[in-house]
């Protein structure tokens, strides 16, 4: 069997896309490795109901019951606690669930396979204890877990914002946010007018911030973050208005915002272009979602970051983009208008610009003993020295010394080792590349591959 | 370092799992990540150096939580959700596979 | 004249060249291509083998063997020269036999080149005696046994070719990356190399750049009969020490990871594809069926740089004396005899007649019989 469409992810963009794309009346398979609908930002949806979880998560939480009980109802098929872990050409996509692997066929494919938080290594950040603020919301989403002890936030980012209101609201202990952002700045103020067009969000930050200044510290200007201890995470030290400090810690959340997922898209040759505002790459697309693969969709954050309105929405123009690839019979235009998409979408982007201005990723120098490559245990001292003789391609840097070669392929030290290409060679950090991606997207075992042969025989 | 608002003198766990051998009280929807956090030296330790670590990323993107779960090495604890009776290990380095 | 020697190619076999000609205190430059230019040097299994190697051809057999001997010392000096690690052992190798029919082959196959006059340093060894090797782990139910060669071993290439990288200018020599080379002109005393970067002047040129030597040679009347051969490799994640000794097709790397590869395809493409990992691990865990629960972590394919009758080429062009080539399949194996008996003398100007079976004239000679 062929289905019409492969979804990827089951996210707002993943969801918004099948609900539309069975409504036009397309065959849909959706897989995501979570084992339930949302994505990351409704994590726990269909189970955090009520309680007192469901209060603190908030009203934008709650939002995502809706789309999901829609995907429930769309009559698109749906297969969680599923890997993509190779995809070939016109298309045949190898999936993995409960250890067993299989391989099913599609007409086009749509990557909406979201964000990961930007890895910003700093010493001290492989410590037991010191995790991103993303990990710990998601702890918060799915079992209710909140940190204990000294807990600190460190970084820049709504995010970070949201989640220490979250937690506050639940009772639970933050005993510091280290505000890593630069401030008001005038790139940022200089964005505030189209800003105002998402009003509601504006104040939403305001409010958490006010929230946090009234229940804990927030130390703003923070640079020179270390954490340290011996096993686990025991203290932190940071630089606020040129004097270095120390505190006890014992959980540490981090955050530098977040960026495409990519890893499907370069692995399958797709045209990308560099964000240099928010440095990072993602797969180029027309204004249906397109890649420069004909047949291959990106929505959502995985086509650059927008925030969960604006991928809803592009989840529904991709759908209309699909359409039109499959050949379906609709003025995809006319819909398109009808559903005022382009709208939608701008007034979902409005605040962009403004936050992108206002967070803009950190530039600071990488010390040479902080471990970059988090799986090989690759150091950036290790990758300057190899860089010094190389050409500033990363792929160089991978061969001499294994950053990239782990479990995680790269996910957690490409935008390091890219970055420092560009400072050894002197270039900016957008004319580097990225790592080439190789299969498979995932690890999977020699025993799950080795049986698709039994398969092939079975065929 | 983290526990559930749903942990109370009067609430019940809702199942119980093995870490390393010993019955834990674990929570619907809860992933064996979040077990790994739960469990003071549940972690693993790096494959190169041996160094302690504990997941990162609960997304699937560091590989930090591997664990080995119902007896399946390098699996992503963050990815998978806990089940009764589900026996989970650590995994100390670079892991051994089985004769 | 901008250097001694200018080489075209800074692949494993370009790059043991350069290293070879720096260690005779000429001075060398080595240009490079562009990022995403085949290489060869980056795609293979790292072996440095012996078994099997020109079994019908005893010059490669015997240069085979020189090089496997160089190779501990071609290691211990290269690795001074550079801060870089370079994991490196000699522990004798095994090519696994999951047949009668193949232990049969394989034998046949080391009686031959025996019978050219090598040292016997390859046996057979059955399942028992296997196991005894291999005391950690349980073998398929397939396996009739093995050839061992006690000449066998196995680098990283990857820290091989970086390792010469980084020797080469740190010895006098200079490499330029992203300088790919248009085209070679003779002028008096030596040749104009003009490349992207610029043209460069030396009295000797030694091309060396893979599958793409001929396109380079051959407008010169320097022919170098090349095909290319796609080979997929699997690798794992790290894992706790197996296999002592590396196989072919089927090596744990000083990392742990364990390599399993490759497979020979005769197309045009650099993709890879799920059927052939499916058969590289069908094979692999019919060897070591715990091989099933490891996870691969990475597939990728190279591209083989063989000459039509897969012995190496060293070339010397008649018309343009100063003109090199050298191309060759198991480019990791040779590199210790390419920096010790191949760039002396190439870098002096002449190939003496111990490398006449290696020459470009014998595949004429093959049309005109
Ligand atoms: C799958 C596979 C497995 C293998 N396993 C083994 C093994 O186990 N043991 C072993 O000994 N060998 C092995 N080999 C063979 C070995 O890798 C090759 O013999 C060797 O890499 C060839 O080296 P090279 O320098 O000739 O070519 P390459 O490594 O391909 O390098 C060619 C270089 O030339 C440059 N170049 C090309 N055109 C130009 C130009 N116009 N100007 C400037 N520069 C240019 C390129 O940029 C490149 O750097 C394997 C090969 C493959 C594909
Ligand atoms: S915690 Fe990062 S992959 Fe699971």
């Amino acid at each position: 069997m062929i289905h019409d469409v492969v979804v990827i992810g089951a996210g707002p963009a993943g969801m918004s896309a099948a609900v539309q794309l069975r409504k036009l009346g397309a065959s849909v398979l959706v897989v995501d490795e979570q084992p339930a609908p949302g994505g990351q930002i409704w994590r726990g949806i269909e189970r955090n109901a009520s309680g007192p979880i469901a209060v603190a998560l908030g009203p934008d939480y709650q939002k995502g019951r809706a789309l999901t009980a829609a995907f429930r109802a769309s009559g698109a098929e749906y297969s969680p606690s599923t890997q993509v872990w190779q995809i070939e050409d016109e298309w045949t996509l190898f999936l993995t669930s409960e250890g067993k692997a299989r391989r099913v066929r599609a007409r086009a494919v749509l990557l909406s396979n979201g964000a990961q938080e930007r890895p910003v290594p700093f010493p001290g950040w492989t410590l037991p204890g010191v995790m991103t603020v993303g990990a710990a919301q998601i702890l918060l989403k799915s079992g209710g877990m909140l940190p204990q002890g000294n807990v600190w936030i460190a970084g820049a980012g709504p995010l970070p914002l949201l989640y220490a209101t979250q937690v506050l609201g639940l009772k639970g202990q933050i005993s510091g946010f280290l505000d890593t952002s630069r401030g008001l700045n005038l790139a940022a103020l200089a964005k505030l007018p189209a800003a105002w067009r998402d009003l509601p969000s504006l104040a939403k930050g305001l409010k958490w911030q006010r929230e946090l200044r009234r229940n804990g510290r927030m130390i703003r200007g923070v640079s020179d973050l270390r954490a340290e201890g011996n096993g686990r995470l025991q203290q932190l030290e940071w630089t606020a208005g040129g004097v270095r400090r120390k505190a006890k810690a014992d959980v540490l959340l981090v955050h530098e915002g977040v960026v495409p997922r990519i890893h499907e898209t370069l692995a399958l040759g797709c045209d990308h272009d560099w964000n240099p505002a928010q440095k990072y790459f993602a797969a180029r697309s027309n204004r249906w979602g397109e890649t420069s693969r004909p047949g291959l969709f990106v929505a959502g954050d995985a086509s650059g970051i927008g925030g969960w309105t604006a991928a809803t929405v592009s989840g529904e123009i991709a759908a209309l983009g699909l359409a039109g690839h499959l050949g379906i019979k609709v003025d995809t235009e006319a819909l398109r208008r009808e559903n005022q998409l382009d709208g939608r979408r701008s007034r979902a982007l409005a605040l962009r610009p403004f936050l992108d201005a206002l967070y803009t990723p950190p530039t600071t120098s990488i010390a040479d003993d902080v471990v970059v490559c988090r799986c090989e245990e690759v150091t950036a001292g290790t990758i300057r020295k190899v860089a010094r003789t190389s050409t500033s391609d990363p792929n160089a840097i991978k061969a001499a010394t294994r950053c990239g070669m782990g479990p995680c392929q790269g996910r957690q030290c490409g935008y390091t080792v890219q970055a420092i290409l560009a400072e050894v060679h002197n270039l900016p950090v957008g004319d580097v590349s990225f790592f080439n991606i190789r299969p498979p997207l995932k690890p999977i075992t020699l025993g799950e591959i080795a049986s698709l042969g039994e398969l092939e025989d079975a065929e | 370092m983290f526990r559930s608002v749903l942990e109370g003198p009067t609430a019940q766990a809702d199942m119980t799992v093995l870490v390393n051998g010993a019955e834990t009280p674990a929570w619907d929807g809860e992933t064996v990540a979040g077990v790994l956090l739960r469990v003071p030296g549940a972690g693993r330790t790096s494959a190169v150096t041996g160094e302690p670590r504990l997941p990162y990323c609960q997304m699937g993107v560091c590989f930090d939580c591997l664990a080995i779960v119902d007896g399946v090495a390098s699996t992503q604890g963050c990815l998978v959700p806990v089940k009764p009776g589900m026996r989970i290990e650590s995994q100390q380095g670079a892991r051994e596979i089985g004769r | 004249m901008d250097a001694d020697v200018i080489i075209i190619g800074a692949g494993v076999v370009g790059a043991a060249l350069a290293y070879g000609v720096a260690k005779t205190g000429r001075t060398v430059v080595v240009l490079d291509g562009g990022d995403r230019d085949l290489r060869a040097a980056r795609a293979n299994f790292g072996l440095v083998w012996v078994q099997g190697k020109g079994s019908d051809a005893p010059a490669y057999s015997l240069l085979t063997r020189q090089s496997s001997d160089l190779w501990p010392e071609f290691r211990n000096e290269l690795a001074n020269r550079s801060p870089l690690a370079l994991d490196y052992s000699r522990p004798g190798g095994l090519a696994f036999c999951l047949s009668e029919t193949e232990y049969e082959n394989r034998a046949a196959i080391n009686e031959r080149t025996h019978n050219q006059g090598a040292e016997a340093d390859t046996a057979m060894v059955d399942r028992a005696e296997l196991e005894r090797m291999l005391p950690a782990l349980t073998l398929g139910p397939d396996v009739v046994g093995a050839s061992y060669c006690k000449l066998d071993g196995h680098v990283n290439p990857l820290q091989l070719l970086a390792s010469l990288h980084h020797a080469i200018p740190s010895m006098g020599g200079k490499i330029m990356f992203r300088n790919p080379v248009e085209k070679i002109v003779p002028v008096a005393g030596g040749f104009n190399v003009i490349a992207a970067q610029g043209t460069l002047q030396a009295p000797r040129v030694i091309v060396a750049a893979g599958l793409a030597t001929p396109t380079l040679t051959e407008p010169l009347g320097l022919s170098v009969p090349l095909r290319s051969e796609r080979g997929q490799i699997l690798v794992t994640e790290r894992l706790a020490p197996i296999l002592p000794f590396p196989g072919s097709g089927l090596r744990q790397s000083a990392d742990g990871t364990i390599m399993i590869g490759a497979t020979n395809e005769n197309v045009a493409d650099i993709g890879v594809t799920v059927s052939s990992a499916t058969q590289l691990a069908l094979r692999a865990m019919r060897i070591v069926p715990a091989l099933g629960s490891a996870r691969l972590v990475r597939q990728w394919a190279g591209m083989r740089v063989l000459p039509l009758d897969k012995t190496p080429i060293y070339a010397e062009s008649l018309d343009y004396p100063g003109l090199f080539a050298a191309a060759c399949h198991s480019g990791v194996t040779l590199a210790a005899a390419h920096a010790a008996m191949i760039a002396p003398a190439m870098a002096s100007g002449h190939l003496p007649d111990q490398f006449a079976p290696f020459s470009n004239g014998r595949f004429n000679v093959q049309k005109c019989a």
